[in-house]
């Protein structure tokens, strides 16, 4: 484990290097986010009773959360692509801390999703999102938002490692991404019917969406932060238990 | 320390049912190119793979530089390196930063002047701030082999390093594993090519439905069949001859051998 600093960054720079030389994987990650924020603002947002504040203000948290589950499919995808083309290998049958290869894909993920988080934020201040939030409170948003993407980026770590195709490799993200819409993410979710609005309420979106939305408003966030954190370390926990098993099965 | 820089004992391996190496034996002298010949699907591959750490062996012994490498990882991966069968390289990075990564991966001082050296090596140095995915098949294979030689290891692994290349590329391949050879490093390769391994090869085996059935020099092998007969035949070139004399560059201006 000498050398796992040193060679998690240089693989990181290595990994970096496919981000900023292809930044239309930064475009293309924004693309659904903002789409999503422009039809549901300027379309179906008139319709949408969410109380007192402008319907941007409560939209973005989840428009948020769907732009990681959206960045962390191309993890996935370039790990799939390390692993099919040969330089994984050869990665692995170096001198190296081994696992300094999985967490340069991760760290990677960290800094393309928050580039990605950045562009959404600055194309909803466009469209009218006021936030009053001090810099705690940023700090705070960020560090969920932060936590949220690194638990997300060990499931994306999971395909990666396993998937047979391209596509099955990406395909997992699907249901993280319409997860946010059983939330409390789109409409309040005390306008849905029972079962549906049990499972929007005890699902993991709707506590992020709402700690981050009373964060930006400058409400207490209450009880809602602790089983949002909750949430975000149990999924990091578990998702990189499992990933690691299966690397350590698959590098053996 | 043994006189061989690989020992292969009773190596077994399969995957579910199938069973792809049924107790390979051989070993390798140290400084010399060893080829393992064989079909596709022979088991060439899954060799390489447990010499290089990256599979298990199901039983048998694995040794290399006199290590067991079983349970030695780490020991055995400072001294090997490994091309596989697909050009190891990142596409994105250019040459350079390809030759800097792995020689920072190798812990080495002074990367740059590292890729420098090599670039100038296998005359890459025109291509050096490129991007690899511009890079034609030989470029690319020459880069890759260019990697494998950061830090000396004493060891190299060549899994079919010149399939899918035009016989240009394969002879600049050539020309490169016999530098290496030349200067003491142990080089395994393995090839479905019979002329390659006659090429380059000090011994070869022949693995074939995952055993080594015939294991010499090429003079050895050689005499397996009866000796040849003695016959006349007008010297036609081959068809490489006819590629190779159009087009080499150096020979547009002379006129062509008749």
């Amino acid at each position: 484990m000498n050398h796992f600093l040193s060679d998690t960054v240089a693989l990181t720079g290595r990994s970096l290097k496919h981000i900023t030389r292809s930044m239309d994987t930064i475009i293309t990650t924004t693309l659904m986010p903002i789409a999503f924020l422009l039809l549901f603002v300027y379309v179906f947002g008139g319709a949408i009773k969410t109380g007192a504040g402008s319907y941007v203000d409560y939209l973005l948290p989840g428009i948020l959360l769907i732009t990681v589950a959206t960045g962390i499919s191309y993890t996935a995808f370039r790990l799939f692509m390390d692993l099919q083309g040969g330089i994984f290998e050869r990665f692995q049958s170096m001198p190296i801390a081994r696992s300094a290869a999985l967490w340069a894909h991760v760290l990677t993920s960290i800094v393309g999703n928050i580039v990605s988080l950045a562009v959404v934020v600055g194309v909803a201040l466009l469209m009218g999102f006021r936030t009053g939030a001090g810099f705690g409170a940023w700090l705070a948003v960020a560090g969920i938002l932060v936590l949220f993407t690194l638990a997300l980026t060990w499931i994306a770590v999971i395909p990666g490692l396993t998937a047979k195709s391209v596509d099955g490799a990406s395909a997992f993200s699907y249901p993280l991404i319409f997860l946010p819409f059983v939330s409390s993410a789109f409409v309040p979710t005390a306008s849905m019917p029972g079962p549906v609005r049990w499972f929007a309420e005890n699902q993991p979106v709707t506590s992020i969406v709402d700690t981050i939305r009373n964060l930006f408003a400058g409400q207490p966030v209450g009880n809602d932060i602790w089983v949002a954190l909750a949430w975000c370390v149990g999924i990091l926990v578990v998702a990189y238990l499992v990933a690691m098993l299966i690397y350590r099965r698959r590098m053996s | 320390m043994s006189d061989h820089a690989i020992e292969v004992r009773g190596l077994r391996k399969s995957f579910g049912a199938l069973e792809v190496l049924k107790g390979v034996d051989f070993e390798v002298a140290r400084g010399s190119i060893f080829a393992l010949l064989g079909s596709n699907g022979a088991g060439k591959t899954t060799v390489v793979r447990i010499l290089s750490t990256l599979l298990r062996a199901d039983s048998g012994s694995a040794q290399v530089t006199g290590v067991e490498v079983a349970g030695n990882g780490r020991r055995i991966r400072e001294v090997i390196s490994l091309t596989g069968q697909f050009a190891a390289v990142d596409e994105i990075l250019t040459g350079r930063e390809n030759l800097v990564l792995v020689a920072r991966l190798r812990h080495l001082k002074d990367p740059g002047a590292i890729a420098d050296g090599l670039l100038e090596r296998f005359a890459l140095t025109d291509a050096a701030g490129r991007r690899v995915a511009t890079y034609s098949g030989g470029m690319r294979r020459r880069l890759d082999i260019a990697m494998s030689l950061i830090g000396a290891p004493q060891v190299i692994f060549l899994d079919e390093p010149t399939t899918g290349l035009d016989p240009e590329a394969r002879l600049e391949v050539w020309a490169a594993v016999r530098r290496l050879a030349a200067s003491g490093t142990t080089v395994l390769l393995t090839t479905q090519y019979l002329d390659e391994a006659e090429q380059l090869a000090d011994r070869i085996a022949i693995l074939h439905e995952g055993r080594i059935i015939q294991n010499g020099t090429l003079a050895e092998l050689k005499r397996l069949i009866p000796p040849a007969t003695v016959e006349y035949v007008e010297k036609q070139p081959t068809l490489e001859d006819v590629f190779l004399a159009l087009t080499r560059k150096e020979a547009r201006d002379e006129p062509l051998p008749e």
